[in-house]
C-alpha cells in the first residue's frame, strides 16, 4: 500500500516535470553541433566521461547530451514514454535484455563487435563494454587485528566468530531497492548456496542496507561500516582517500556485471549511435591497461562473468521476483 | 536434351526433399527444447497459501538461447488469468490438460514459434488448468536451414552431374555397338551383302538377325535375276547364231537387190542383239567376279599389252590403229580378268566409234599417288553434256548414230575399277578425240 501510494506520487510528480525521472544531466562536445547524440545511462557523469573524450576528438562537431537516470528509470523512459535517444547504456543487464529481447533494440553488426569475445555481445543488438566486478570492502582500521576475508566462508566465520563486533556494521544492497544489488544477489544464489548462509548470517548481525554503492563505500570510509558486500569494486577503486579501506575480490566466485549498450529502435541519428557503440566496444576491448580489466585477467578462473540472455529474464519475472524477494526479506530480516 | 532436363528435374527434386526433411527435422528440434523448456516452467508450478507459485527455472529461459542468439518470450495463465511473462504472447486456443501444442505466429516484430503446455493443478477452488507457453524467435533455424539450402544445393548439383554423366556413359555404350554396326554396314562395297558376323549385344541379336535375313534374301534374288540375265543371254545367242548365220547364207543366194539390202539389215539388227547378249554375259560375269574380287599381283603394262594385240585383228578391220606409246611399270593388286574386261570395253568403244584410219593411243603412266591408264583417240569424242551419264547402264552417246552398242561398256569398266578402288574419267582432248582415263592410286 504504501509503495503503491509512492508511486503514485512519483508517477504525479514525474507528470508534472518529465516523463521519468532525470537524476543528473550534461552536455559533452559543442553545443548546437552539426550532429547530435542523446545518450540515457544509469552510469555517473564522472565515469562515463573518459569515454566520450576520444569519441568527440574524433567527431569534433558533435553535440552529446547525457542523461542520468536509474535503471528502472530507463527501462520506462524507453518502453513505455516512447522517449527518442540514440544510446541506452545501463548496468542493469537483466532489464537491457529484456529490452533487447522485447524487439526495442537496432541490430549492428561492425568488424567492432565481430571482433569483441562472444560474451560480450548479444543477438547483435546488446553489447558490453565493461566488467564490473561485486567486491568486498573493508575498512582497514576496523581489520587491523583480524585476517582480511579471502572468500564468503572466510567472511561467513568471521562474521559468526565476531558478532559483536560487527553488529550493525555490515551493509549491503537493499535488493528491493537497487536493481544492480538485485541482480547481484539473483546471479550468487545461481552461483552458490553460500549466499543465502551469509544473508543470513548478515540478517542476524542487522545488517544496514542500502541503496548504492557509492552510500555504501562512503559508510565503509568513515568508519560506519567495517564490511560491505556486493559493492561494485569499480566504483571502490576509482574512489580517492582508498587507505581507509580495502577492496576484496572473493577467491570462490567474484560476479562481474557487464555494463552494456544498445541501440534503440527510435533512435534520431542510429548511423552515429553505431560508431559511438563501435568506439566503445574498441576502446574497452583493447588490451587491458587500467585497473579493473587487469585485474580482472589475473583472476579469470574464478570470474562468474553474468551470461548475457534470455535467462536474466527469469529473475524479472514477476512470480520469480515476488517469491525471492520474499525468502531474501526473511533471511535479511529476522524481525 | 531431354536427358539433362530430366537429370534437372529430379536434382531439383532431390533439393526439394532434402529441405522438406530437413525443415521438418529442424522444426521437430526446436520444438523439442519449446517444450521441454514450457514444461520446466510447468513442473516449478506449486499452490502454495491459496495462490499459484512458480519458480520459474533459470534454464527455463537461458536453454533457449543456443550458439544463435535468439529472442524468448514466455507466457504463464491460469485459464483466463494472466499471472507472468508477456501478456500479448499468442496462446494456442483448445486443447485439454496434460496436451501439448505448437504454432509459428508474428510477435514484437519477429515470427516466433509457440510451444504450449498445460496441466491442471488442484486449487482451493478445484482443479483448474495452468498453461504455460514459451516462444522463441527462428533466427537458429532459419541459418540452418539456409545452411542446409546451400547443402543440398551442392546436392542437387552434384546429383544432377552425377547423373547427367552416367546417363551419357550409359547411353554410349547402348549406342556403341550400333555405331559399330552401322560403320560396318556403311563400309561395304555396292555388292558385298554377306551377312554381319561382328559380335552385338544381346539386345540387338534381333534387328541384326532381321537385317542379315534381309540381306540374303535380297543376294538371293540379285542372284536370282542376274543368273535369269545371263541365262537368257546365252540362250538368245545361240539362236542369233544360228539365224545370222541362215541369213548370211540366203543374202549370197539371192539376187534381188530389195530382198539383199532387207537381209542385210537383218543381218546388222542380230549383231546388235548377239553382242548385246554378250556383253550382258560380260557384265553378268564382271558382277560375279566383283562379288569375289581376287587379289593377284598384275603387271599393268604387260596386261595392256596382251590386251592390245587381242584387239589388233579387229582394229585393223577397220584401219584403225592401235598404239602404245608410253608404258611404264606398274604393279597393282587385283583381278586381272576383270581388268582387262574393262580395258576391252574400252578400247572396243574406241575401234567402234572412231573413224577410218584413226589412230588410239594406250598410255601406262606411273606418278607419284598412283598409275593412270588412259586410252584416246583421234574420233569425234564425247558429247559434252552426257559425260556424267555415259557410265550408267545402258547409256549411249547422243552420237553413236547407227553404230552397234549395248550402252554396257563403260558401265562395265566403271564398275571394275570402282571395286579397285580406282577412279574412271572422261574427257575429251581439245581438237584430237575423246580420251577415257583409269586411275589406280598407290594401295
Amino acid at each position: 500500500m504504501r509503495f503503491l501510494l509512492f508511486s503514485l506520487v512519483l508517477t504525479a510528480f514525474a507528470q508534472i516535470s518529465a516523463a521519468f525521472e532525470i537524476e543528473d544531466q550534461t552536455r559533452f562536445g559543442v553545443e548546437g553541433g552539426a550532429e547530435r547524440l542523446r545518450i540515457i545511462s544509469t552510469a555517473d557523469i564522472a565515469f562515463f566521461e573518459p569515454m566520450v573524450d576520444p569519441f568527440l576528438t574524433a567527431h569534433p562537431d558533435t553535440e552529446i547530451e547525457y542523461v542520468v537516470v536509474s535503471s528502472a528509470e530507463l527501462m520506462r523512459a524507453l518502453q513505455d514514454e516512447n522517449e527518442t535517444f540514440d544510446l541506452a547504456i545501463s548496468s542493469a543487464m537483466d532489464l537491457q535484455t529484456k529490452l533487447a529481447n522485447d524487439g526495442m533494440a537496432l541490430r549492428h553488426s561492425s568488424s567492432a563487435t565481430l571482433s569483441v569475445p562472444a560474451w560480450a555481445v548479444w543477438n547483435d543488438m546488446l553489447f558490453a563494454f565493461t566488467q564490473e566486478p561485486a567486491a568486498i570492502v573493508i575498512s582497514n582500521a576496523g581489520f587491523a587485528d583480524l585476517p582480511v576475508p579471502k572468500d564468503r566462508h572466510d567472511l561467513i566465520d568471521l562474521l559468526r566468530n565476531h558478532p559483536d563486533r560487527f553488529r550493525g556494521r555490515v551493509g549491503t544492497y537493499d535488493v528491493r531497492a537497487s536493481g544492480l544489488g538485485y541482480l547481484f544477489a539473483t546471479q550468487d544464489t545461481r552461483a552458490s548456496e553460500t549466499y543465502w548462509r551469509l544473508t543470513e548470517v548478515m540478517g542476524a548481525l542487522d545488517a544496514r542496507l542500502y541503496c548504492c554503492s557509492s552510500d555504501m563505500i562512503d559508510a565503509v570510509a568513515s568508519g560506519e561500516l567495517l564490511i560491505a558486500y556486493n559493492v561494485l569494486g569499480s566504483y571502490a577503486m576509482n574512489r580517492v582517500g582508498q587507505d581507509a579501506f580495502s577492496i576484496v575480490l572473493p577467491t570462490d566466485f567474484t560476479t562481474v556485471m557487464l555494463r552494456t549498450v544498445l541501440i534503440p529502435k527510435a533512435a534520431a541519428s542510429p548511423d552515429l549511435a553505431r560508431e559511438f557503440v563501435d568506439h566503445l566496444l574498441v576502446q574497452a576491448h583493447a588490451a587491458p591497461t587500467d585497473g579493473v580489466a587487469a585485474e580482472l585477467e589475473q583472476i579469470e578462473t574464478s570470474l562468474n562473468r553474468i551470461r548475457i540472455g534470455p535467462g536474466l529474464m527469469v529473475f524479472l519475472d514477476q512470480l520469480k521476483k515476488r517469491a525471492f524477494l520474499s525468502e531474501w526479506t526473511n533471511a535479511i530480516l529476522q524481525d | 536434351m531431354s536427358l539433362l532436363a530430366s537429370a534437372a528435374v529430379l536434382a531439383v527434386a532431390v533439393y526439394f526433399v532434402v529441405m522438406s526433411v530437413a525443415s521438418q527435422v529442424a522444426q521437430q528440434s526446436q520444438d523439442n527444447v519449446l517444450e521441454a523448456s514450457a514444461r520446466s516452467i510447468l513442473d516449478s508450478a506449486r499452490f502454495v497459501a491459496g495462490e499459484i507459485s512458480l519458480d520459474l527455472p533459470y534454464s527455463a529461459l537461458s536453454m533457449l538461447d543456443g550458439v544463435v542468439h535468439e529472442r524468448v518470450f514466455y507466457a504463464i495463465r491460469l485459464e483466463e488469468e494472466f499471472l507472468s511473462g508477456y501478456r500479448d504472447l499468442p496462446r494456442a486456443t483448445g486443447g485439454k490438460a496434460g496436451t501439448h501444442g505448437f504454432f509459428s505466429a508474428a510477435f514484437l516484430g519477429d515470427e516466433v514459434r509457440i510451444a504450449s503446455v498445460q496441466r491442471s493443478v488442484a486449487t482451493d477452488m478445484g482443479q483448474r488448468v495452468l498453461q504455460v507457453s514459451v516462444a522463441q524467435t527462428r533466427m537458429g533455424q532459419t541459418q540452418a536451414l539456409a545452411r542446409i539450402s546451400r547443402t543440398s544445393m551442392g546436392i542437387g548439383f552434384g546429383f544432377f552431374l552425377s547423373s547427367v554423366l552416367l546417363a551419357i556413359v550409359v547411353a554410349r555404350s547402348t549406342i556403341r555397338p550400333l555405331d559399330r554396326l552401322t560403320v560396318s554396314v556403311s563400309r561395304r562395297g555396292p555388292k558385298d551383302l554377306r551377312p554381319v558376323a561382328a559380335p552385338v549385344p544381346k539386345e540387338m541379336v534381333p534387328l541384326v538377325t532381321s537385317l542379315n535375313s534381309l540381306m540374303k534374301r535380297l543376294k538371293k534374288s540379285l542372284s536370282r535375276s542376274e543368273d535369269f540375265i545371263a541365262e537368257a543371254a546365252h540362250r538368245v545367242r545361240t539362236p542369233l547364231a544360228i539365224v545370222r548365220t541362215k541369213a548370211e547364207v540366203a543374202r549370197r543366194r539371192v539376187q534381188d537387190p530389195a530382198t539383199r539390202d532387207a537381209l542385210s539389215e537383218m543381218i546388222h539388227a542380230i549383231d546388235d542383239s548377239s553382242r548385246t547378249a554378250g556383253q550382258l554375259l560380260d557384265h553378268a560375269m564382271v558382277t560375279f567376279r566383283l562379288d569375289h574380287l581376287s587379289e593377284q599381283d598384275v603387271d599393268l603394262p604387260q596386261l595392256v599389252a596382251e590386251t592390245v594385240e587381242r584387239q589388233r585383228p579387229v582394229s585393223e578391220l577397220k584401219n584403225i590403229h592401235l598404239m602404245t606409246s608410253v608404258l611404264e611399270p606398274w604393279v597393282l593388286k587385283g583381278d586381272p580378268i576383270l581388268l582387262q574386261n574393262a580395258l576391252l570395253n574400252v578400247l572396243d568403244n574406241a575401234i567402234k566409234y572412231a573413224p577410218d584410219g584413226a589412230q588410239v593411243d594406250i598410255v601406262v603412266k606411273a606418278r607419284a599417288g598412283g598409275a593412270v591408264l588412259s586410252v584416246s583417240d583421234t574420233g569425234p569424242g564425247f558429247p559434252e553434256d552426257e559425260m556424267e551419264t555415259l557410265t550408267g547402264r545402258f547409256a549411249r552417246g547422243g552420237n553413236a548414230g547407227d553404230v552397234i552398242g549395248s550402252g554396257l561398256g563403260l558401265t562395265i569398266a566403271k564398275e571394275v575399277i570402282d571395286a579397285h578402288g580406282g577412279d574412271l574419267n572422261i574427257t575429251n582432248i581439245a581438237g584430237a578425240g575423246g580420251c577415257v582415263s583409269f586411275f589406280f592410286p598407290l594401295s
